[in-house]
């Protein structure tokens, strides 16, 4: 199995970097579609079917209205710019070798600090069940639902459902004052 | 739309519908849940904007009305938490009706009404943020 996902997660990654570098914006927007349906493929494979039909409701809404975006502007990308660079300077200029120092520099000493970390972690693999044990004993029977996602999503982690019904409601108060203020002008 | 697309997509949206409905309502007892079948009710009627174009008066109509059902969900999924707290032990978003019988229809207490509220709450906002969307384009970018 972890032959086929990294199969996919291969694709995914090749259509991602082609979708940045694409000329035609139609080509760049289906090569975004082969990352959100390959991630649905990802999910079946890992026995979340419940993820898998949000995903694939979702990307294609989303796909739909980018597509009717892009129909209706121009096609292509405006020219980009090139890099300029002036007449005289060196190639290698103090800001450069500036930026690559302090980059190597917290980069070393956040592996530094990283070392330390680690140690209290628990291994690669093992999972800590402190809340997951109390969860996995009996659900059916606590909750009296079949389906032990529901049950953890519903009864045991109500609050957390409320809050994302909260975001959705935040978002659509957020679209509709943008456009409302932008149509008025 | 030629007419082949338009009685396709009416043909269609009525069985996507009910396939919403019906994920919906097996949430405690088949994979999906409230937010799935909440997308799947949005896609259904998102296919039927699509299929007949856009007449900008009637989609205000349906976007108000929307708007209106998402907001009394939302609302009714809290009405029912805070009865949970009122109602003998003092617990918010206890589940305090009759359990029933592991596997059937109606059981499991409040998380079949719960995963009802839900969805309908989640198709009635996508549904919502796709007609904000076309209401904008066919209006202001003339």
């Amino acid at each position: 199995m972890e032959a086929i996902l990294t199969i996919i997660l291969i694709f995914m990654i090749l259509g991602a970097i082609y979708s940045l570098h694409a000329k035609d914006l139609l080509s760049a927007l289906v090569s975004m579609g082969i990352v959100g349906y390959g991630l649905v493929i990802c999910f079946l494979l890992l026995k979340a079917p419940d993820l898998a039909i949000v995903q694939i409701l979702v990307e294609t809404i989303t796909l739909v209205i980018m597509v009717s975006v892009v129909l209706d502007s121009t096609r292509y990308e405006l020219k980009e710019k090139p890099a300029i660079r002036h007449e005289g300077e060196p190639f290698i200029n103090s800001r450069y070798v500036g930026n690559i120092f302090i980059g190597v520099l917290v980069a070393l000493v956040l592996l530094y600090t990283y070392q330390f970390a680690i140690e209290d972690l628990t291994r690669f693999g093992e999972h800590v069940m402190r809340m997951s044990g109390t969860y996995l004993e009996d659900p059916a029977n606590q909750t009296g639902s079949a389906n032990m996602v529901t049950g953890v999503l519903f009864d045991y982690r109500g609050y957390d459902t409320l809050g994302e019904a909260t975001i959705l409601v935040t978002a659509v108060v957020g679209v509709l004052t943008v456009l409302r203020l932008k149509g008025k002008k | 739309m030629s007419i082949i697309v338009k009685k396709v997509a009416q043909l269609l949206s009525g069985l996507i519908f009910m396939y919403g409905i019906y994920i919906i309502t097996h949430g405690h007892l088949t994979p999906g849940g409230g937010f799935a079948g909440g997308a799947l009710l949005a896609g259904s009627m998102i296919l039927l904007v699509l299929a007949f174009g856009s007449d900008v008066m009637g989609l205000k109509k349906r976007e108000t009305g929307s708007s209106i059902i998402e907001n009394s969900a939302i609302l009714a999924f809290l009405v029912f938490a805070a009865v949970a707290m009122l109602i003998g032990t003092s617990i918010f978003f206890h589940n305090f009706l009759p359990r029933g019988n592991l596997g059937e229809l109606i059981s499991a207490g409040v998380i079949p009404l719960y995963n009802i509220f839900v969805g309908i709450e989640v198709g009635a906002a996508l549904f919502t943020i796709f007609l904000a969307l076309v209401i904008y384009k066919e209006e202001v970018l003339k």
